[in-house]
């Protein structure tokens, strides 16, 4: 992106949280549709195509050609949920090396209807290395993410009242948004009263799961500019991933601290630039980590960083989240990434909710992390700038 | 207590064959690197610190847990954690023969040895 930047000039998010009567390909193809309509662009017009692991079948093979799309370049990278923000970075380099002009990127699944539980250990392929040595011991993400808490808590006091904050803020966000799955209103009592799913991670700390999705259209300058949707750059993109070092693991601090620096260091500005954030919000304390490695505070005071509604729009110093978040809006496919960089892209066009929408908005950040804190993760930022 | 049964393992690579065979027999090793002389966990042939050759050697087996989460919302609760041992290295795991209340970081523990129910032994912790 040193000469030229990319565009968002599309995004959609799918207007269902339970879907048991679409297939997952179906809802790739519907918020592909939604975001093409929301450019203003066509099945035709797209010639790159970009989706993760969530997506039936073989890499893009299968929903290409489902979708009908012939794309000149495909990329079907792969770190969870934070997969959809690497994508948007390399549509850009793609878009940037002249490879495709119009690049689609889709996140689509059901797990809702599936029945998904997060306390059900996850198994993996047959020679997945770690298995044998993580599976036997009921590691699963509730527990993982927990123990990223509980250790955070061990050294930085970080106390469960703060962990629900996170959670406060969303809530306060998600009323406002008629699609969210928790659209009531909770308090940190509320938060600290709901079941323990692992310590000391509670019922309340824990993103919903649901069906449905989301996509992105990129493009390159030209391009959007000659559609009627307000401009969205991305004037800076960071990727990381960070595992156990063998076992010489520090699970208080993620790879959102070098996708971070790498991102902000290309877009040249700082935390204090960003006007509003989408933190990926598996867990509370998710968000929490990114927030302290991406330098929006010290690392070990996020917690009292996001306390007394400081991530709530009109309250707070940094509205985060402002569509409800994975807390208490959409988390679809168990992986809502793509979700941080729709809601990021509304809020710089002036298309939140009224009550949410952040004045003058200039500078969005929107940051996934992908598998899992705890054992190894992806992390992905982006900061898109309104171009006026 | 009884332990929560610990899920299977699926078959086990000829990599770390001998790692299986030696918590059969109740003893824990890691993998040591010839190159660069540092332990890790899990274990690998070539060392992911410099891609050395590795070589296998028994671990005193004590450590202190690193951090640690009760599983609850399930039919028999446990305690899931990383305990760091001696040798610097950290192994996901569980805390064993102890009330779950107690269970901190910090707290000394060794090794010891449970069944999974694909009849493999893996190696869990308990309070010193």
């Amino acid at each position: 992106m040193a000469h030229e930047h990319a565009y968002v000039a599309g995004a959609f998010e799918h207007p269902l949280r339970l879907a048991p009567d679409k297939s997952v390909a179906q809802l790739h193809a519907e918020v592909a549709k939604g975001a093409l309509e929301d450019a203003g662009l066509s099945l035709h017009d797209v010639d790159g195509y970009f989706c993760a692991g969530d997506a039936p079948g073989l890499g893009p093979l299968s929903m290409a050609d489902y979708m009908g799309i012939r794309p000149r370049h495909v990329d079907s990278t792969e770190t969870g949920g934070s997969s959809y923000l690497i994508h948007l970075a390399h549509a850009a380099q793609a878009i940037a090396a002249g490879t495709c002009n119009i690049a689609l990127i889709t996140l689509a699944g059901r797990p809702r209807s599936e029945g998904s539980i997060a306390t059900t250990p996850r198994t993996w392929n047959v020679g997945t290395p770690e298995s044998p040595f993580e599976v036997p011991f009921g590691a699963n993400s509730a527990n993982l993410y927990a123990m990223c808490a509980k250790r955070h808590m061990h050294e930085f006091g970080t106390t469960p009242e703060q962990l629900a904050w996170v959670k406060v803020a969303a809530s306060h966000h998600a009323k406002h948004n008629p699609f969210a799955m928790l659209p009531r209103v909770v308090t940190v009592e509320d938060v600290l009263n709901s079941p323990l799913v692992a310590d000391p991670l509670h019922r309340l700390d824990c993103c919903v799961v649901s069906d449905g999705g989301g996509a992105l259209i990129v493009t390159k300058r030209d391009i959007a500019k000659s559609l009627a949707r307000p401009l969205v750059r991305l004037i800076g993109a960071g990727e990381a991933i960070a595992g156990q070092e063998g076992g010489r693991i520090d699970i208080t601090r993620t790879a959102a601290a070098k996708s971070g620096a790498a991102a902000f260091e290309q877009a040249g500005v700082r935390p204090s630039d960003i006007d509003y954030a989408s933190i990926y919000d598996s867990f509370t304390i998710t968000v929490i980590l990114q927030l302290e490695d991406l330098g929006f505070c010290e690392k070990g005071k996020g917690g009292s960083f996001v306390a007394d509604g400081n991530l709530i729009a009109g309250i707070g110093k940094l509205p985060v989240n402002t569509d409800g978040g994975g807390l208490c809006n959409n988390h679809p496919a168990n992986r809502g990434g793509i979700t941080k960089a729709i809601e990021a892209v509304r809020q710089l066009r002036g298309e939140a909710h009224p009550a949410v929408q952040v004045r003058d908005c200039r500078l969005a950040l929107a940051q996934g992390t992908g598998g899992y804190l705890g054992t190894r993760h992806g992390s992905a930022t982006v900061i898109f700038e309104r171009e006026s | 207590m009884s332990a929560a049964l610990l899920s299977a393992i699926g078959e086990a690579s000829a990599e770390t064959a001998t790692y299986w065979e030696a918590t059969a027999a109740g003893v824990l090793m890691l993998r040591w690197c010839k190159a660069c002389g540092q332990p890790h966990h899990y274990p690998r042939t070539l060392c992911p610190f410099c891609f050395g050759e590795t070589e296998w050697r028994e671990s005193t087996g004590h450590g202190e847990i690193y951090s640690f989460s009760i599983q609850r919302r399930v039919s028999q609760e446990y305690a899931i954690a990383y305990v760091m041992l001696e040798e610097g290295v950290a192994i996901l795991t569980r805390i064993v023969d102890c009330r779950l209340e107690d269970v901190q970081i910090g707290q000394k523990v060794v090794v010891a040895f449970q069944p999974t129910v694909d009849g493999k032994m893996v190696p869990v912790f308990r309070p010193t």
